[in-house]
């Protein structure tokens, strides 16, 4: 296999598309070990780099999608601004090394607990340039929050696995970050308490900006009630939720327990984890056929996102044999088609070299579109073949 | 502006494919009597008319599908039709097409308070939506001027947007799933429930893709918690390049208000005459609003207004109660309707970086003397989507072009400063002929390939968005 592939600009990145010869592995900071990882040169947009405008005052950031995370995130830090959509980083849970870079981020559309509130990572990203499987430097929105000129081709670029293109530049929406923030805990029993807690706090008008559970270390579920933004605004929404809340389990105010919930530490050790998304309420359904599945091994579950985002785990105990890991699998894929959503594996040593779809398998219609879709940006089939199934 | 020749041998099969729709639709939802027809000849931009050649109402997803199948068999352009309120002429039909309208399609088929979603069919208003589920304080959050009429399938096709985008996103973040029907009839299913897509994000390019990939006729629309209160404060200044700088500071200073109302002398003055709020005299005049509990409102309001004091304003006035806060907002909420008394005019929608608006306003007011007609600007500064209305008067021979030409001069502006054509109207055929003056060919020959994987004969409202002679090759197909 010849050397990795850092092109410098956008017009080395055509050309290292134009010349491949086979398929291209298309990496950021390589964090993101999702999906099948595709054989190939790989074709890494590192040495991208670079902030390329700024102006706090619109709210708008423009970078190069080799700029790291870290970066980005000190340079809106100086002018008291964040990426309100606070991307996961993937590298705690997967045990993956390297730098989480905006391209990636966007690539996988990475968000984390605030995506409830504010949005998902496409929800942020105002404009694209990316290079597709033909070499063609392409152009889609722009740098302004407000944009209807033409297809909304950078929705479908993020979370594309840079299947249809490489990312090269991105403009972002930020926001100011928040004066303070409050958790309130509420402690509560089973798991359809849990999601009618959230789902009460979720009805309020205060501007809840994260709902999810929590395992306290004896074991304990507790459900987290996150509100953000100025102090004396703060202190009236907590006093407002703990009182609609009280009702659902003992309510306490802890301190910023959201980086947990975001990274997911606790799942580092695990062998196979699952990141499920469905309407909320449907995540008791699923976790019915986890406890059936599961009821000699038992699994680990979190929700976040009020439980529209479930996480689900085995660890290697848990996770006792071949067939019925993929039993599993294919049964919670099935049910999640059912439900209407979708279920990925995120990582698994037992399963990932076996011949199951990681990413949740789309419908007749769906598929149909995107592979034709897949064809016109990326005619030779080079970019990840593969990755998303 | 130019329309493709209508297809004389489509024109000699309207009986034909009338018949056939008749016989998948009730009688009175197929209208292909020319007095009727006439009914759909233009949208809001009245200024092009074409009665279509048959124009259809069905009643459900299947309906739509079987009329889609008999045009696609046919090979009969449709255009899809909300409530007809575009401004950019999304739903102008050509006179060989069959306007597919979703009015009679107005049900709501799911309320998820727990889930905070809603399933409406497409022909439902934007501001019925929020009536279906205000008994329980909920709200549906974009909010276009025309919500009163405006029906989901056009905010959807145009991304649409609103005064309080600012804070709650526009049509495309609040949308999780639709049922469309393809070209060629078939029925899909894209999003749902759920948040976020795990295969490619194709809800995210069917929102805005001005009804030519599919016809949508069921939407899952995300619903959000009432606001306890909302309250704005207007802040009059003696020069627009001030104003901005107070717009910057406000977001910079980590208020976000729901709204930033923009408004400069021009439209104040129209707008003072027509709806008599109050306004003072000045340059350039903001309504902020903020939302929150009474406390949090006062708190808010607070902070905006000591921002607003370094910038020595003429005049600041917070209001104080609900019959103040419709005060200052008359005048804004009326600003179309007090322009339309005075003249014809055209509205342009163009966006721009926020810090580019002193510059933008002083080469428009520039524009404007160099043509000869008057414009004044309103619009949502928070995030630089602009509104200046061009005023002309129609019934003089040329101003139409006249206004034509200089709006595409305000919009090429918009472009070169680093903004876009359109912030939430869309190109439809209004601002189709400027998209080379933002995209590049092989930017737009993307986008046009998109559209071949959805609709490959080009049927669906084909003579839209892209320039004519840029897609010629492939509606000639």
């Amino acid at each position: 296999m010849s050397a990795p592939l850092f092109p410098q600009d956008e017009a080395e990145l055509s050309a290292a598309i134009i010349d491949a010869a086979g398929p291209l592995q298309i990496l950021g900071g390589g964090t993101r070990t999702i999906g099948r990882i595709s054989e190939g040169q790989k074709l890494s947009t590192a040495q991208l780099k670079g902030i390329v405008l700024y102006e706090p005052g619109a709210l708008t950031l423009v970078a190069k999608t080799g700029t790291s995370i870290a970066d980005i995130v000190t340079a809106l830090a100086a002018e008291n601004q964040k990426l309100a959509f606070e991307p996961m980083d993937h590298r705690i849970m997967l045990g993956t090394e390297g730098t989480p870079t905006l391209g990636g981020v966007m690539a996988a559309n990475v968000s984390g607990p605030r995506r409830i509130q504010v949005g998902a990572a496409r929800d942020f990203a105002l404009g694209v340039s990316f290079v597709d499987g033909s070499g063609r430097f392409l152009k889609n929105g722009g740098r302004v929050m407000k944009n209807v000129t033409g297809y909304d081709l950078v929705k479908l670029m993020a979370g594309s696995w840079g299947t249809l293109g490489v990312l090269s530049e991105v403009a972002l929406k930020v926001l100011p970050v928040s004066e303070t923030q409050a958790t309130l805990k509420i402690h509560v029993s089973y798991w359809d308490n849990a999601v009618a807690c959230m789902s009460a706090a979720l009805g309020t008008p205060f501007d809840v900006s994260g709902a999810a559970t929590v395992r306290d270390a004896a074991g304990g579920l507790g459900v987290i009630i996150r509100v953000e933004g100025f102090e004396a605004s703060i202190r009236y929404r907590m006093t407002e939720l703990r009182a609609r809340l009280a009702k659902f389990g003992e309510t306490e105010e802890i301190s910023d327990p959201w980086a947990e919930v975001k990274d997911l530490p606790a799942w580092a050790p695990l062998d196979t984890v699952w990141k499920v998304s469905v309407r909320p309420t449907d995540a008791l359904n699923v976790i019915a056929m986890m406890k059936e599945l599961q009821k000699d091994y038992g699994f680990s579950c979190q929700l976040d996102w009020g439980g529209g985002l479930m996480w689900l785990g085995l660890d290697a105990k848990q996770a006792r044999d071949l067939p019925a890991c993929i039993q599993v699998h294919t049964a919670l894929q099935g049910a999640v088609a059912q439900l209407g959503g979708h279920a990925t594996l995120m990582k698994s040593d037992i399963l990932s070299e076996q011949d199951i779809p990681h990413f949740q398998p789309l419908s007749r219609p769906v598929e149909m579109i995107t592979q034709t879709l897949r064809g016109k940006f990326d005619p030779r089939g080079i970019l990840n073949p593969g990755r998303m199934n | 502006m130019e329309m493709p020749q209508p297809n004389s041998e489509i024109l000699l099969k309207k009986a034909k494919v009338a018949a056939a729709l008749r016989a998948v639709l009730p009688h009175d939802a197929v209208i292909d009597d020319s007095s009727e027809t006439r009914a759909y000849e233009c949208d809001a931009l009245t200024a092009y008319r074409c009665p279509p050649m048959i124009a259809v109402l069905p009643s459900t997803t299947q309906q739509v599908s079987d009329v889609l199948k008999i045009c696609h068999r046919e090979g009969v352009p449709v255009v899809p039709r909300g409530s007809g309120t575009s401004l950019a002429g999304g739903a102008l039909p050509t006179a060989d097409c069959v306007i597919l309208g979703v009015a009679k399609m107005s049900q709501v088929l799911e309320t998820d308070y727990e889930n905070r979603l809603i399933r409406v069919q497409s022909g439902r208003t934007n501001l019925s939506v929020s009536g279906a589920v205000e008994e329980e304080d909920f709200f549906y959050a974009p909010d276009p001027s025309s919500q009163l009429a405006c029906a989901i399938a056009g905010n959807i096709a145009m991304n649409s947007g609103g005064a309080h985008c600012l804070k709650y996103g526009v049509t495309t973040n609040n949308l999780l799933g639709v049922t469309m029907v393809m070209m060629d009839g078939e029925i899909v299913e894209i999003g749902g429930g759920h948040l976020d897509s795990s295969g490619l994000d194709i809800l995210g390019i069917i929102c805005g893709s001005e009804g030519q990939l599919g016809v949508v006729t069921e939407a899952i629309l995300r619903i959000l918690p009432k606001p306890e209160g909302a309250r704005p404060v207007m802040i009059a200044f003696d020069s627009n390049e001030v104003a901005g700088a107070c717009v910057a500071d406000i977001i910079k200073a980590g208020v976000l208000p729901v709204a930033i109302e923009f408004m400069d002398r021009p439209i104040i003055e129209i707008c003072e005459n027509f709806a008599k709020a109050g306004y003072p005299e000045c340059e350039a005049l903001l309504i902020v609003e903020v939302e929150g509990s009474e406390t949090e409102i006062q708190d808010q309001l607070d902070r905006i207004c000591t921002i607003a004091q370094k910038h020595n304003p003429v005049e600041l006035r917070q209001s104080q109660s609900d019959a103040e806060s419709a005060a200052i907002w008359l005048g804004r909420k009326s600003a179309f309707g007090a322009v339309g008394q005075v003249a014809d005019y055209m509205c342009l929608d163009g966006t721009i970086p926020v810090s580019a608006l002193p510059e933008v306003l002083r080469r428009i007011k520039e524009l404007s003397k160099y043509y000869g007609l008057r414009v004044g600007n309103v619009f949502h500064a928070g995030d630089g989507n602009m509104h200046p209305l061009i005023m002309f008067d129609a019934n003089k021979e040329g101003d139409l072009e006249l206004c034509e030409a200089m709006g595409a001069d305000v919009l090429r502006l918009c472009v070169e400063v680093g903004g876009c054509l359109t912030g939430e109207h869309g190109v439809g055929i209004e601002k189709r002929d400027l998209m080379e003056d933002q995209y590049s060919a092989s930017d737009l020959e993307i986008q046009m390939a998109v559209k071949d994987v959805f609709d490959p004969g080009w049927l669906l409202n084909p003579a839209k968005v892209f320039p004519l002679s840029v897609s010629e090759s492939r509606r000639a197909s």
